[in-house]
């Protein structure tokens, strides 16, 4: 890991080169006021898909045959109660938005006060709409996806569930409830990946997926604790308004641990494992859950809990560090990639990172991260959803290498799928361009290389994009008509795409018009104008001039012929790629391995020290009772003598007392 | 004499009664000696009597004899009643109690 | 009365008691070492029965001789008594031998006794020095004598001991009748049963001729002889063959038999003379010298 070790000094040293100067705008929201009105309906947006999970998994099989309506109608409901929400926040004056409904008391202990109680402000907003938007979309999606699978109610219950957590998870106004509803997404994201129970596959994967985010939850359990210990609350205002009060090294550790919590729910290095393997879940669960939502539930985290990383330039620095490093790992591997889906992981590996990037600038980033994270929703659920057309229309089959002309028999497909790889590689007017080319100037304001990183992300990315566009809808036909026949999928699975096309196309630019996204957003989280070494139009030029080259290099080398096995005379780069970087080997090495030594050793200790012992004292009390019985002769007359020793020592005691 | 020489004596009678209970196998020899015990032990009764000038160590021993009297014709019947199964008198015999 | 002797030697520590004082003690331990050392049971009864007896001599010195008449009546005269028949009943047998069986028992008995016995006495010349002079003259004389003392105690003062010392010895005799009660687990034979018993059994039928009968002499070990001048082993009691104290024939008392029986006339040593007769049946006659 010397790459990190010399990211890590570059960066520190390099970060304070770059002049951020520019007005600062603070965040500036007042406390947060009590529902009311319209915003009393909050708790419904939990309530509905937690009614729906609970209906679908407790009612059985009696639900099976309108469960998956039920199922879609909750998340459905969910987004017109938020829409209403947002109308009714809009007319509030920008730093009154911020409501609080106090749902009861939870956790009354001492000086520690809990409630279950929902905050709705622009960031939570946000969330909200993205979650149930993106989120009913995909379950209208799955009703078609998923219609030949025979626990297709159960999915949709665990989809609810899903949805409900990660609700809760934003709409929590203290991070003690955070913790609940990250809890929650991640036995939901469990429950989905192995949803495929007869798979050993998806069970191994689930397992890997639970088992990286604890990791990751350990540190948000830490920071936690951390924020009781020193704010002597948890609630978001009564913590992010006192980091003032607190230590330097303080700020740090909870930042510090806030990151490795982010790290695992947003599968960056080193928690990133897991997100490949997590694809062996459902199309529609990828979409949903490792692309729009979940992964970002990390960059939520950092923007929420902004005040304290303000306070700390070394944890930011490790932010921008882990979400360098992660942007440049998802990229390589998903250059290797021929599974269709994994690829597309891969690159959301990759543009988490960015958002990690872009919140770990410091306030010249928070609101690009989140608006990144907004279209990258909107393109990523796309393209997942049109992997799964696509998988449909072949017959479940994953290998890029067998796909090829797709584009003359999934005319839909084609052209919403070709939306969503414009707008990742960010080519103007489609919405990648706007969120990702505002982190590529931000971090070139925070330090040369964040910025060189960045830009050269966007070409790896437009790189591989291409290549897996290319391999999958032009060139020629890897199939036959007879063998595969792929059709296009049925009006309830493209629609949800055709939506989500159009938002990839106009999304970005109604999102930075006017500066809409910053001037919603600043109050919350704060701003400030970024002045990097190059000028905006030179940088945009370059990162288009880098994509462009990605772009044609993919186009025209997997125009052509693409060999049916993958090559083996390849570069030691691609067949690292291939093999996730060699993340599983180093965990295997460094965790795995000892972890089954420990316990090994431990075993052969309890049996042989513990047990040998416990043992061993049992062995020596037999044995001196068998030499003691010995004693029991049967004769009176023995048992009278030793009776006569004892009353001479009790006689002779009491004689020399008294002497 | 002194009350000391009673009791002395006393004590040594007692002693060989307990050489007795432990030396000899007999069974009637045994309770024999226990008697020679209780008779000891009388003695040292009377003589702490006449020492502390009241009648009441006498009264006791008195009751000592009678006890002892009782004692003795269960404890022989019970030694004849052995008799009569074992064809033994020895104590030695029920060792039962061995390990 | 060796009462009064005895009485007057009690005040003050004057010759005569020392003199019973010493005696009886002596006597009293070589009874208990006689009783521990005697290879015979009987023997072992009769050592106690010293013992107890200088005790109750003591006990008289002792200004107690109430104590020491009922140590003599009950103890020696009942309880020994009752020791030495039960001792015939059970018997001589091979325990009485002196080997010690039991390994490690002997000596350390001996050494623990020893020591007891040291302790005990150096406690007890501890704790008595400087004792004074006892007396039990005012005790004796408050109720009219000792035995009436005695009485008074014991049925004011503990009243209640001697009721339950009473049922006690309720108790001990009905135990005794009980445990050695044998159950008869046949019916009992009758006279009938008997006789054809007897007869049937070979041996002599009916009873055996008394001693005396040709007897030369009376006494219980001298067996009778029958007329061919063999002894009669079944005229002498079981006990004295095993004892091995059967009084041998004498030769001429054979003889003499014999002639009688053949009808001679046989002249005794003091003069004496028996006159032969043919009638064997009718025994002597009037007319009979004795």
């Amino acid at each position: 890991m010397i790459l990190t070790s010399a990211l890590a000094t570059a960066a520190t040293s390099v970060v304070a080169e770059g002049s951020t100067h520019g007005e600062v705008i603070a965040p500036s929201v007042n406390a947060a006021a009590n529902a009311t009105g319209t915003f009393s309906l909050i708790w419904l947006l939990l309530a509905f898909p937690i009614l729906g999970a609970l209906v679908l998994l407790l009612g059985g099989r009696r639900t099976n045959k309108w469960g998956h309506l039920l199922g879609t109608l909750m998340p459905i409901g969910s987004f017109v109660v938020a829409v209403m929400l947002y109308f009714a926040m809009l007319a509030q004056p920008a730093n009154s938005r911020p409501v609080n409904q106090h749902l009861w008391d939870w956790i009354v202990v001492g000086g520690f006060n809990v409630p279950v109680a929902l905050q709705l402000d622009q960031l939570s907003m946000v969330f909200v709409l993205l979650i149930t938007g993106v989120g009913s979309l995909i379950h209208i999606y799955s009703i078609s996806y998923m219609s030949n699978d025979p626990n297709r109610r159960k999915f949709f219950g665990y989809l609810n569930l899903f949805v409900a957590a990660m609700l809760l998870l934003v709409l929590a106004d203290n991070y003690l409830l955070l913790y609940v509803g990250w809890e929650g997404v991640g036995l939901a994201s469990y429950l989905l990946i192995g949803f495929y129970i007869y798979k050993p596959s998806a069970a191994a994967a689930a397992k890997k997926a639970f088992i990286a985010n604890r990791v990751g939850d350990v540190g948000l359990s830490i920071a936690i604790m951390l924020m009781f210990v020193t704010f002597g609350s948890v609630t978001f205002p009564g913590v992010l308004d006192n980091v003032s009060g607190a230590s330097a090294t303080t700020n740090t550790v909870i930042g510090l641990m806030l990151l490795l919590a982010a790290c695992g729910k947003s599968a960056q290095f080193p928690l990133q494992s897991w997100l490949l393997d997590a694809m062996e879940g459902p199309t529609p669960v990828s979409a949903l859950i490792h692309a729009a939502t979940m992964v970002t539930a990390g960059v939520y985290l950092i923007a929420r809990s902004n005040a304290i990383f303000d306070a700390t330039p070394a944890a930011r620095t490790a932010v921008i560090v882990v979400g360098s490093i992660t942007l440049i790992m998802g990229a390589i591997i998903g250059c290797a990639k021929d599974d269709i889906k994994k690829a597309l992981a891969g690159s959301t590996m990759s543009q988490i990172g960015y958002m990690i990037v872009a919140v770990g600038l410091g306030p010249i980033g928070y609101v690009f991260g989140i608006f990144h994270l907004l279209t990258h929703g909107f393109f990523k659920a796309n393209m997942f959803l049109g992997a799964g057309a696509v998988m449909h229309g072949m017959h479940e089959e994953l290998d890029m290498r067998r796909y090829g002309a797709l584009r003359k028999v999934m005319v839909i497909t084609f052209i919403t799928f070709s939306c969503g790889w414009l707008a990742i590689m960010g080519v103007p007017p489609f919405a990648g361009f706007y969120s990702k080319d505002k982190i590529i100037e931000a971090s070139f304001a925070v330090g040369w290389i964040p910025g060189l990183v960045t830009l050269l992300g966007a070409g790896v990315t437009a790189f591989y994009m291409t290549r897996l566009w290319t391999m999958t809808f032009m060139g020629k036909p890897r199939w036959t008509i007879e063998n595969e026949h792929p059709h296009e999928a049925g009006p309830l699975m493209w629609i949800p795409m055709a939506v989500l096309a159009v938002l990839s196309v106009i999304g970005g630019f109604v999102l930075a018009w006017g500066n809409a996204i910053e001037v919603w957003l600043t109050p919350v989280v704060g701003f400030e104008h970024a002045e990097g070494p190059i000028p905006v139009p030179v940088l945009e030029g370059l990162s288009l001039g880098l994509v462009a080259i990605g772009a044609v290099i993919a186009y025209l080398q997997y125009r052509r012929e693409v060999p049916l096995t993958p090559p083996q005379h390849v570069t030691p780069l691609t067949v690292a790629a291939r093999n996730d970087l060699y993340g599983d080997a180093v965990n295997e090495a460094v965790f795995m391995r000892p972890g089954q030594w420990l316990t090994r050793s431990l075993v052969f200790f309890d049996n042989r020290g513990v047990d040998g012992v416990v043992n061993g004292l049992a062995a020596t009390f037999g044995g001196l009772s068998g030499r003691m019985r010995r004693l029991q002769t049967g004769f009176a007359r023995s048992y009278a003598l030793t009776m006569l020793g004892g009353a001479v020592l009790i006689v002779g005691a009491l004689f020399l007392v008294r002497l | 004499m002194t009350t000391a020489h009673y009791v002395v004596l006393s004590a040594i009678l007692f002693s060989l009664g307990v050489l007795g209970v432990l030396i000899r196998r007999n069974a009637i020899i045994v309770f024999m000696s226990v008697e020679m015990m209780l008779n000891a032990s009388n003695l040292a009764f009377v003589a702490f009597a006449r020492q502390a000038g009241n009648l009441d160590g006498q009264t006791i021993a008195f009751f000592v004899m009678t006890v002892a009297a009782a004692e003795v014709v269960v404890g022989l019947a019970i030694i004849m009643t052995i008799f009569r199964t074992r064809r033994s008198a020895s104590i030695d015999e029920p060792n039962l109690l061995k390990y | 009365m060796n009462l009064d002797v005895i009485a007057s030697a009690q005040v003050g520590s004057n010759g005569g008691a020392e003199i019973v004082f010493w005696v009886c003690a002596v006597i009293a331990v070589s009874g208990a070492v006689g009783m521990l050392v005697s290879r015979k049971p009987v023997h072992s009864a009769l050592f106690v029965a010293m013992t107890m007896v200088s005790l109750a001599v003591l006990y008289l010195a002792l200004d107690a001789p109430f104590l020491g008449m009922v140590q003599i009546i009950v103890y020696t005269g009942a309880v020994m008594m009752l020791f030495v028949f039960v001792i015939m009943i059970v018997g001589v047998d091979a325990s009485d031998s002196l080997v010690e069986t039991i390994r490690g028992q002997r000596w350390p008995a001996i050494a623990f006794t020893a020591g007891f016995a040291a302790l005990l006495i150096g406690a007890i010349v501890n704790g008595l020095q400087g004792a004074p002079d006892p007396s039990l003259a005012l005790a004796n004389a408050a109720d009219g004598g000792n035995v009436q003392g005695i009485a008074r105690l014991i049925f004011t003062k503990y009243a209640l001991a001697f009721e339950i010392t009473s049922a006690l010895l309720i108790t001990a005799a009905l135990g005794a009748v009980l445990l050695t009660h044998r159950e008869r687990h046949t019916p009992k034979a009758t006279q009938e049963d008997l006789s054809r018993k007897r007869f049937r059994e070979p041996g002599h039928p009916g009873n055996l001729p008394p001693a005396g009968t040709y007897a030369r002499h009376n006494a219980v070990d001298t067996p009778a002889l029958l007329p061919d001048g063999s002894p009669v082993p079944e005229s002498v009691p079981g006990p004295l063959h095993e004892r091995g104290s059967v009084r041998p024939v004498n030769a001429g008392a054979t003889d003499e038999v014999r002639s009688l029986a053949g009808g001679h006339t046989v002249i005794t040593e003091d003069g004496g003379h028996v006159q032969q007769s043919d009638d064997f049946d009718n025994g002597p006659e009037a007319g009979d010298k004795p």
